[in-house]
């Protein structure tokens, strides 16, 4: 039937798996409108800051999405990220700007510097989320119960909580944000302003860490056990279980790790604000969840990518930036907009895997008959 | 334990709501022996496999493997397999999202570290030995259901298992396939792996089996030696009664040329060729094939299963449209269909609420059937066809795949349909129900009602068919009636030997 190379393998090409389709497709998405956008609206798009500046508000978002792709890629749901990385914000904030005595009291006995407050920060971000995550994985994979219905509760407590850590808006004190937002800069990407002085292009640091999150994510969910467990369970949970995946504890991690990364999305959050408000980040787990649909992850489980997750992001920000460009600047539109695109990506991902299984359907007849 | 025995099973008890599952059966297993556990449906056979394989915690007895001094408590299949068990399900426990070599390798290795390069090569090695035609690379949801089956055997036999129990392994495959797992199994075998054989094809266990166990009703009946005996002797200690009922039962020569019920001419569906197609009032007729050659597509397309693309058919003479299930059951035609567990039963529901299912439909859902009625309904069919079930308010996932079968031949019975069309009715049934089904069919034709039958067993197909279309390669290759109808001549129009 097909040529047999020396190792015994055989030398075929295999067709995309629907992940890799869907992948391929959110690309090319991302890639056609940004495009467009560069054609019809030029201005601002045609400069490289547009797209930097995109990530740099994105970053947070990005890293919220990794951790809820890992989630619905094992076919459950997180609904308490965005609520986590606002709290998470809150607590930062207050911890830089000296209001929470625990860590005041800890830096002058241990003789510390100011600056220290941006670790202390860091690592209760880390902990708030990891604290979230492990609570509600073990709820929701040991004790069996309906992941939305206990990260529903989770998005109350957490925002419930904000308004417990502070009632009033805060703002982190200039000298420690100066710091958070140091920028990286690229002169050879700079473009000139309306001056003529050329202004080199800036990324924040927050940007980093986030590609690096997408970076690490993806190799989890490509070469590590874990990540292939993901696939497992949300592929059939019941077949994972019969070959020998712990079905539990891949759960479990799944939502554990998606807390720990709603907990550094939130400190990146705080590097970009620097702002500590009860309505930090509102509606991030619906643009979360959006994002990862656009990329390609199937509610359903056992399909997805981070890497589509990443263009879901930047494509979801893309449209919102092009209604607000193109002069419709009410936030209606944006959700407008944005919902009418979102239905419009479903409909096109449910008809090319529609297409390809009746296309694969005839394929393997003819394979049957030639045999 | 002595030195040729791999694993002792003493006692074993299972209960559930209402059903003694296992009430004190033995079982022995020796090295490099196939050992069939045969046995009706609800005799206890998979209850078993899933109390040794960690899925069902027993409520007695005890287990014992070579190897280990104590008698073990096995609590999941994960353990099992650190014991040296494995297992391939009837319904095929793989992840269809996951490349064929993944599904050959997760959940094995200590390692965090995923070697794709390592695991596709080794999976490539094993598929090439084992002749399995599929890629490492391939996503296995693309495969067909017998190359995923074929998978699944390939991953347990790469585990470096003592005992493999194989539950119901060859349901979905064709004889080359078959033959080629029975090898495959006499390869392991030599090799000294217990292998426990689940089956309710009697030839196969007489190809491959060293020994039998025959339970029956969660007891132990017995265990024999292959050689010891005979065919009969198994079937009468299964089903416990003499079978005189299986030689005697004749089918009735069906009026060929009585008025059409149902008549198609060029119908097609996104599934099937466009195909012509008749059935008279009181006939019994059958689509025969190998696996894949079009027989379930086209049945499909009559009842409108799959999308219907062109094509006129007439009802009683006049021309209908059938272009979805609900119309094909207002014209009086039913469906049971080929694989019950995705197409048939609602596992959750009750098997009262399984039962009035399709009649609920047909009524409509502004005519609720009321409770009493639907529970006259359901004890009516559950005395008629024997279901074996705690109660009608048990749900039907709890029962065994022969039970469940009924419980969809129950569903379209109580439609009272003019056209039954029976998609595999037999498969993963034992031979009692089976002869029941079957017994069923001659009498529901006697009535009048029009059947087509399909069944991967020929003879059960010359038994109660008065007219056998032939299909080969999607396409019809031949008709065959009267004096035709002999397994040899179904064989060679199959094979396309014929004239």
């Amino acid at each position: 039937m097909k040529s047999i190379s020396g190792n015994g393998t055989l030398r075929h090409r295999e067709p995309l798996t629907d992940s890799q389709l869907l992948l391929f497709i959110t690309i090319g998405i991302f890639a056609v409108m940004y495009v467009l956008a560069m054609v019809i609206l030029g201005g601002g798009y045609l400069k490289p800051q547009m797209l930097f500046d995109l990530l740099n508000d994105n970053a947070y978002l990005i890293i919220i999405s990794c951790g809820l792709t890992m989630v619905m890629i094992t076919g459950s749901i997180d609904i308490s990220v965005g609520g986590v990385t606002a709290l998470v914000a809150m607590v930062g904030v207050m911890i830089l700007n000296g209001n929470i005595s625990l860590f005041n009291g800890l830096i002058s006995t241990l003789g510390l510097t100011e600056e220290w407050r941006i670790v202390f920060a860091l690592l209760a971000s880390l902990l708030i989320g990891l604290a979230f995550g492990a609570v509600q994985g073990f709820l929701i994979a040991h004790l069996q119960i309906q992941p939305f219905i206990i990260t529903l509760a989770g998005m109350f407590f957490a925002r419930g909580m904000i308004t417990i850590v502070s009632v009033d808006p805060q703002k982190a004190p200039q000298n420690l944000m100066d710091i958070l937002q140091t920028r990286i800069e690229i002169p050879w990407l700079g473009s000139a302003n309306n001056r003529g002085v050329r202004i080199p292009a800036r990324v924040e640091i927050g940007v980093v860490i986030a590609l690096v999150i997408v970076i690490l994510v993806f190799f989890l969910l490509r070469r590590r056990k874990l990540g292939r467990c993901f696939y497992a369970v949300g592929g059939n949970q019941q077949s994972a279980l019969m070959l020998g995946v712990n079905v539990r504890r891949t759960r479990f991690m799944a939502h554990l790790l998606c807390g720990l990364l709603s907990g550094i999305a939130g400190f990146v959050f705080m590097m970009h604000t620097g702002a500590g408000n009860a309505t930090n980040a509102t509606a991030a787990e619906m643009n979360a969840i959006a994002s990862s649909i656009i990329g390609g992850t199937l509610l359903t489980g056992g399909v997805g990518s981070v890497v589509g997750t990443f263009f879901g992001v930047l494509t979801l920000s893309t449209i919102k930036s092009i209604v607000t460009t193109s002069g419709l600047r009410d936030p209606w539109w944006q959700s407008i907009t944005t919902g009418a695109m979102l239905c419009l990506f479903i409909l096109l991902q449910s008809v090319v895997l529609m297409r390809r299984n009746r296309a694969k359907d005839t394929t393997k007849e003819r394979g049957k008959k030639e045999t | 334990m002595q030195d040729d025995v791999v694993l002792t099973m003493r006692g074993i008890c299972k209960y559930f709501p209402g059903v003694k599952a296992l009430e004190n059966v033995d079982f022995t297993l020796r090295k490099g022996t196939i050992h069939a556990l045969m046995g009706e449906n609800g005799a206890g056979k998979s209850t078993l496999i899933k109390v040794l394989t960690g899925v069902y915690p027993m409520d007695g007895g005890e287990i014992r493997i070579d190897g280990v001094e104590d008698a073990i408590v096995i609590r999941s299949p994960q353990e099992a397999q650190g014991y040296g068990i494995s297992t391939v399900y009837q319904e095929i426990t793989l992840c269809p999202n996951l490349t064929v070599a993944e599904n050959m390798f997760i959940g094995r290795s200590r390692k965090s570290r995923v070697d794709w390069k390592q695991m596709e090569k080794r999976s490539g090695e094993l598929l090439q030995k084992l002749g399995i035609p599929a890629r490492p690379k391939q996503q296995l949801g693309n495969c067909s259901l017998a190359v995923q089956q074929m998978v699944a055997i390939a991953r347990a036999v790469d585990t470096d298992c003592k005992v493999l129990i194989l539950d119901e392994p060859t349901s979905s495959l064709d004889d080359k396939e078959v033959e080629m797992l029975f090898t495959l199994m006499r390869q392991l075998k030599e090799s000294g792996v217990g292998i426990i054989f689940v089956t309710h094809f009697l030839e196969q266990v007489y190809a491959v089996s060293d020994q039998i166990t025959v339970l029956r009703n969660g007891q132990l009946v017995g265990e024999y030696e292959v050689r010891e005996l005979p065919q009969v002797k198994l079937v009468e200690k299964m089903i416990g009664k003499d079978l005189e009922d299986l030689s005697s039962m004749k089918k009735k020569e069906t009026v060929l040329d009585g008025e059409d019920f149902y008549e198609a001419r060029g119908l097609a569906s996104t599934e099937s060729r466009p195909f012509d197609f008749h059935i008279a009032a009181g006939e019994v007729n059958g689509f025969t094939g190998l696996l894949g050659s079009g027989r379930s597509e086209s049945v499909r397309a009559i009842f409108g299963a799959d999308p219907v693309t062109g094509g006129t058919v007439k009802v009683n003479g006049k021309q209908v449209k059938i272009s979805k299930p609900l119309d094909a059951m207002k014209q009086g035609i039913g469906y049971l269909p080929e694989d019950r567990k995705r197409d048939g039963i609602i596992a959750d529901l009750s098997v009262r609420e399984n039962i009035i299912l399709a009649l609920q439909v047909i009524q409509g859902m502004g005519h609720p059937i009321s409770r009493a009625k639907a529970e006259a309904f359901a004890d009516e069919y559950i005395k008629a066809l024997a279901i074996k079930t705690a109660s009608s308010d048990t749900p039907v996932g709890s029962l065994s795949g022969g039970n469940q079968q009924k419980v969809i031949l129950a569903r379209w019975l109580l439609t009272h349909p003019q056209y039954l069309i029976l998609d595999e009715p037999t498969r993963g049934i034992d031979v009692g129900t089976k002869t029941e089904i079957q017994k069923l069919v001659l009498q529901l034709a006697e009535d009048g009602k029009s059947i087509t039958f399909i069944s991967s067993e020929i003879e059960e197909m010359l038994r109660t068919c008065s007219r056998l279309i032939v299909m080969r390669d999607r396409n019809i290759v031949g008709e065959l009636k009267g004096d035709e109808l002999s397994q040899e001549r179904v064989m060679r129009t199959i094979a396309g030997g014929g004239e």
